[in-house]
């Protein structure tokens, strides 16, 4: 997480999960709201189709510096005239954090509305390139003067925009209150990047330090005339190779400055690339699949394969042991060795092991509110160093599943990855229900795919109903509660 | 019924407490004890109104007491699981478990047809021709049973608990074994003593997932089977004795052991003129059904009527013909020159025939030689001088008298006595038992290995002992007893006592004789019992891929760096890459990183393990040479300089020197040597400072402080500072070395480019 002093209080509380976690407040939904919060989902369920097309659409486009390059082309030349240009944004601020691996980008929008009619929703676009790896997008609308600001949630999705050049990805928020004529409005834009940065060199040797590229564009993407806009580059040391020039750009130890820049068109571009020292871990996991048992006799069991491995620049010729132990902090900086999973209270019979045993190196500390297991994999990873291993615990029952009125039971778990740091390409999660439970269903904040299995277990007659959640992009914004109902 | 039942089993447990001194021969294991009291308290205060028959009484102890040993046989076996973790042990039950990985996965016809290119590179492996497949097919067949009763068990369980199953199996077949040949206390002592006995225990712990934790159950049904049939001259036991030795053969390479002690015990019973037609039958049967079912092995076949090792059984089953016949003719002819002059003739060609067939077999080379194994065993010389490779097997060394004494324990002293008991009362059974114990106990002293197949026989002969012995204790005291009550109550009637009690009375201080031996019986049972625990949970219950040790603050410390070694070659290496080491880790490269070996534990072949050995001690150009041409990717050490492992590749170079050499005559073990020592110090031989080992092993070790007051490069398994510390590799490079430098993994570098 990017530290508080760069970021504004209140951006926090955007990073924080949003949903009601404690039980209780679930349930009320739950009896109370269901239908309703079930028919909520049911958009987000069929745009996540249409986000899956766009990913498939943008993975067949050419080659990326290429695509970049006329996709600047085009947006300097195209005079833009879009339907939606009734609104227009006044002062526009992007702070992008590279520190870790994931690259979180606060964006605030002030919004005007200079068209006749009242406008109910303000779009937002991303190049393809970024589209494809958008983990998250979160968007709150404020409201009232400085001291007194509140925040309300806005539901994103994606959605097509006809007139966007270069197939730009468009997203959509839905304004509480329509924004009347002459009106404006205060947004505030969460979204986060994986896989954005890109090493370079590609290879390094055991004792280089890692060196990143990011490429992003000086000016902010927008379908709406920005006014004024000013972007924020944080990096993660004052070890910056090079970054590209879009006057005025500043540089101030590890913050870069683009803009602030003045009036300009829709759909505008200007690529930067900027190259600087990143030597925190880049550990993603490349597959993750939980498994959730749940049994009637009070035990909830999880076990979550895991396939692990270092995103970073590549390790060149050898690995030496004799300089990994002896010069520990000029060698390897970038490969690391262990991870923290964060796992939920009152657990019990944890395991760590792989498919050739068990693995003797963790540590787990638990207290009343949490429980936190130490990992390390058998070997430090470096870069392009793969590795899998197999996390279980067992967890009381009472803790996530409970009964709501109309006589069905449902099961409140948190959905992501429960390794801090990680950022998951695919995620399928198996809610393994008791033998002979009927028309599962799950409630889940975001979009997801979902069909059913069958598992046979210990004397199992008819076998169990699995059913199977998959998400891809997954990153620790989204271990949050969801609820599966039978 | 129900609750009759229930009072019964009652009954019985305050039985095997209350009674167990006088009618019991066996202390019931000393583990279960504490359950019983227990259970004692608890059903004394149930209904105690049911009396049951003394023979009743006698079976419940029996099934009882058969009941505790079954269940002490499994779990005293499970020290290294709860120690560890549920895991395969050792080099061969990896390449056991990866086979039955296969088995369940592709089905067994799959399986039977396996050509593996995952070892021995670039030749490969007939699996299903080259193996004894009962191993796999029995967990196997566990496993699909368990499935199928939707167990969800992995199949790594199963592996690591069939070794544990058959032994308690075994105790049972020892019991009925012990009864056929003496008596069901004798059954029930051996039982026992079979259960916990470490000779046993040694290759049959929990994750000792090898063929000899089946074989043995095997080994001993068949025997059990096979004197039953001669006993009772039935059919149906000499078909179950053939079947038995049929998953013997199906499961290890020692059945060769049934098949010549078998013939050899009929012979025996023939010269002592003990033929009947009992044993006619059960051999014959056994002979023909056991051979047939024997030749659909693959890994046997043909050579189960062809090769030297057989030979014997074949011979003494035509003998057996001839002397059916002899003694047909000697029925039909009354006259008794007239058949003599008979005999004379056909003794006389059947052995000119026999000695004619097995000369023009042998010289045909129908009839294979006998194998080298073979060889060594009947002359322990023979590998040492002839071939290293199995002589650098520390398990194929001769037996030390130490590991006789830590494996049998008091058995060993038991044993003579046994035998004397034998011979005092001979029988069929008793002479079977009595030749399985002198031949196993000449075979356990020449290979450490066959302690395995005498512990069945030591421990039968042994209870027969201990059985005898208390018996007859015992009975020297009831009588005493119920001579002492009587004379209380009936004022001395010496008349009305026994001709034993009588002469009982002729020796003073025979009851406490009695007293002080039956304690003193108890207190070896009772040392025996203790030493088998400790053994098991000190010597025997350690995986070998995980080590441990203890800590400065006496925390204990895991070394895993085989398995990380081997989990970063499956993680991290191409999928078809060729990994060449010393054979010994063969096995477990293949089943645990998933890669292609050149060499591993099945040594069938000599000339490419001697490549290998070669290549390691040849200086780097020259092995460079020898790994181009088996396209190796990988090498791997073993190095225990760091953790002061002593049984690392250095420790093993001078077998890799002597078996190269003996195929290649460049690499001469001279070399290696200073005036006849193996050094790697500053006074090493050249060559040895510079061979491939030795620069792998070392390589950058020189600069790494291991102890501390020691200078840098202080090799601490052999307690020295090494000889060449500035090794430089040109055609390797180092891949990765585990965190204590146990295992070190080499890149083997493509070629120079020319330009």
């Amino acid at each position: 997480f990017p530290p508080v002093s760069f970021l504004s209080l209140h951006h926090l509380c955007l990073l924080l999960p949003s949903l009601p976690t404690d039980a209780t407040a679930v349930r009320v939904l739950l009896s109370g709201d269901f239908k309703v919060s079930q028919a909520e989902t049911r958009p987000g369920n069929d745009a996540s189709d249409q986000l899956g097309a766009a990913a498939m659409e943008a993975s067949l486009r050419a080659h990326r510096p290429a695509a970049l390059l006329i996709f600047a082309f085009l947006s300097l030349l195209s005079v833009s005239s879009s339907a939606a240009q009734e609104i227009q944004i006044l002062n526009a601020e992007r702070r992008i954090d590279l520190s870790s691996q994931v690259a979180i980008v606060f964006l605030t929008l002030k919004v005007e509305n200079t068209g006749k009619a009242a406008a109910s929703d303000v779009l937002l676009a991303f190049p393809p390139t970024e589209a494809e790896h958008l983990a998250e997008v979160k968007a709150q609308a404020a409201s009232g003067k400085k001291r007194k600001k509140t925040y309300a949630h806005l539901i994103v999705e994606p959605t097509d925009v006809p007139d966007a050049p270069n197939g730009a990805k468009g997203f959509r928020l839905a304004l509480h209150n329509p924004l009347s004529p002459g009106e404006t409005t205060t947004i505030e834009v969460l979204y986060m990047l994986t896989h954005s940065m890109e090493p370079f060199p590609a290879e390094i040797s055991q004792s280089d330090p890692q060196l990143v590229y990011y490429r992003d564009s000086a000016y902010i993407l927008s379908p709406y005339r920005i006014k004024q806009q000013t972007t924020f580059i944080k990096t993660p040391s004052t070890n910056v190779q090079s970054f590209s020039r879009v006057e005025p750009t500043n540089r101030a130890g590890m913050e870069l400055k683009y803009g602030p820049y003045e009036d300009l068109p829709a759909y505008s571009y200007s690529p930067v690339l900027v190259h600087f020292e990143n030597n925190n871990p880049f550990a993603v996991v490349e597959e993750l699949v939980r498994e959730v048992e749940i049994s009637h006799w009070g035990n909830l069991q999880i076990t979550e394969h895991y396939t692990l491995a270092h995103g970073g620049a590549k390790l060149k010729g050898v690995f030496s042991r004799v300089d990994y132990q002896s010069r520990p902090s000029a060698s390897g900086v970038s490969s690391f060795k262990n991870l923290l999973a964060r796992l939920p209270p009152r657990v019990h019979s944890v395991y760590y092991r792989d498919e050739i045993g068990n693995i003797s190196s963790s540590r787990l500390r638990t207290d009343s509110r949490k429980s936190e297991l130490e990992i390390e994999p058998r070997y430090p990873l470096f870069g392009g160093w793969k590795s899998t291993f197999i996390i279980g615990y067992g967890l009381p029952l009472e803790d996530f599943l409970f009964e709501s009125t109309d006589g069905k039971r449902y099961l409140n778990f948190t959905f992501g990855c429960p390794l801090s740091g990680t950022v998951v390409d695919k995620l399928t999660l198996k809610v393994v229900l008791p033998e002979g439970s009927k028309d599962p269903s799950a409630v889940i904040p975001f979009p997801v795919e979902e069909h059913m299995e069958t598992k046979y277990s210990y004397l199992d007659v008819v076998g169990r109903p699995v059913l199977v959640l998959e998400k891809k992009n997954v990153v620790p914004e989204h271990n949050i509660p969801f609820q599966v109902i039978y | 019924m129900p609750p009759q039942t229930m009072s019964a089993k009652t009954d019985a447990t305050i039985g095997v407490n209350g009674t167990a001194k006088s009618t019991s021969n066996q202390a019931p294991p000393p583990m279960a004890l504490p359950a019983n009291l227990k259970s004692d308290l608890l059903n004394k205060l149930s209904l105690k109104s049911f009396k049951l028959k003394t023979k009743q009484q006698e079976l419940l102890l029996r099934v009882s007491i058969l009941f505790l040993v079954y269940v002490l046989a499994f779990i005293t076996r499970l020290f290294s699981v709860l120690r560890y973790e549920s895991m395969i042990h050792e080099f061969d039950p990896y390449f056991n478990y990866r086979t039955t990985l296969f088995l369940t996965e592709k089905g067994f016809y799959e399986f039977w047809n396996w050509f593996d290119y995952e070892s021995w590179y670039p030749l490969g492996r007939i699996v299903g021709g080259t193996l004894y497949p009962g191993l796999m097919v029995t967990a196997a067949l566990i496993y699909w049973g368990l499935r199928f009763l939707r167990f969800a068990v992995h199949i790594r369980e199963v592996c690591v608990l069939t070794a544990p199953f058959f032994a308690s199996n075994t105790t049972l077949v020892a019991y009925f074994f012990g009864k056929e040949i003496w008596d069901s206390s004798a059954g029930l002592v051996a039982a026992a003593l079979i259960a916990i006995c470490p000779g046993y225990i040694s290759r049959s712990v929990a994750g000792s997932y090898d063929n000899e934790g089946v074989a043995i159950f095997a080994l001993l049904l068949t025997f059990y089977l096979f004197v039953k049939a001669v006993n009772t001259g039935s059919l149906t036991w000499s078909l179950a004795s053939a079947f038995g030795y049929f998953y013997m053969v199906s499961a290890w390479g020692g059945y060769v052991f049934i098949i010549n002690l078998i013939p050899l015990y009929v012979l025996v019973l023939l010269i002592t003129g003990r033929y009947s037609v009992r044993l006619y039958i059960a051999y014959n049967c056994m002979y023909v059904l056991g051979m047939l079912l024997a030749m659909q092995i693959r890994f046997v076949g043909f050579q189960h009527v062809q090769s030297g090792e057989h030979m014997a059984a074949m011979g003494v089953f035509f003998l057996m013909q001839v002397f059916y016949f002899l003694d047909w003719v000697k029925y039909l002819l009354s006259d008794k020159r007239l058949f003599e002059t008979f005999l004379r003739i056909t003794v006389t060609t059947t052995v000119g025939l026999a000695a004619v067939a097995l000369g023009v077999g042998t010289a045909s080379g129908y009839i294979s030689p006998w194998t080298g194994r073979f060889y060594s065993l009947l002359d322990p010389t023979y590998a040492k001088d002839h071939i290293p490779i199995i002589a650098s097997v520390s398990e194929h060394q001769p037996t030390a008298w130490s590991s006789f004494m830590f494996d049998f324990h008091i058995l060993l002293f038991l044993f003579p006595a046994g035998l004397y008991f034998c011979f005092k009362r001979l029988t069929d059974a008793t002479i079977f038992i009595v030749m399985y114990g002198l031949t196993s106990m000449y075979f356990a002293g020449v290979m450490v290995r066959l302690i395995l197949v005498a512990t069945p026989a030591v421990c039968l002969i042994s209870a027969i002992a201990v059985s005898a012995t208390v018996k007859n204790l015992a009975q020297l005291l009831r009588t005493k007893s119920k001579v002492t009550q009587g004379g209380s109550s009936k004022a001395a009637s010496g008349s009305k006592a026994s001709s034993k009690a009588l002469l009982d009375q002729s020796q003073p201080f025979q009851r406490n004789g009695a007293i002080a031996l039956l304690l003193g019986v108890f207190y070896l049972l009772s040392k025996y019992a203790t030493h088998c625990t400790w053994v098991t949970s000190e010597a025997y219950s350690s995986p070998s891929i995980v080590l441990a040790a203890r800590g400065a603050h006496g925390n204990k410390v895991i070394f895993d760096d085989y398995r990380e070694a081997y989990f970063w070659l499956q993680q991290n290496t191409p999928t078809d890459a060729k990994v060449m080491s010393w054979w010994d880790y063969g096995y477990q490269i293949t089943a645990m990183a998933n890669r292609t070996v050149i060499v591993d534990n099945n040594t069938w072949n000599n000339t490419h393990i001697a490549t290998v050995g070669r290549a390691m001690s040849s200086y780097e150009d020259e092995a460079y040479e020898i790994m181009r041409e088996l396209d190796v990717g990988y090498v791997l050490v073993v190095f225990g300089g760091v953790t002061g492992y002593s049984s690392d590749d250095i420790n093993k170079f001078l077998w890799m020197v002597r078996i190269g050499g003996g195929v290649f005559p460049v690499i001469k073990e001279p070399d290696y040597l200073v005036n006849g020592e193996y050094r790697v110090d500053k006074g090493a031989a050249p060559k040895m400072l510079n061979c491939l080992m030795y620069k792998l092993c070392y390589y950058r070790f020189g600069e790494l402080m291991t102890e501390y007051g020691k200078p840098p490069g202080f090799d601490r398994a052999r307690g020295v500072e090494i000889g060449n510390k500035d090794i430089k590799l040109e055609h390797l490079e180092e891949a990765f070395t585990t965190s204590n430098w146990i295992v070190r993994i080499y890149k083997v570098k493509p070629p120079n480019n020319r330009w």
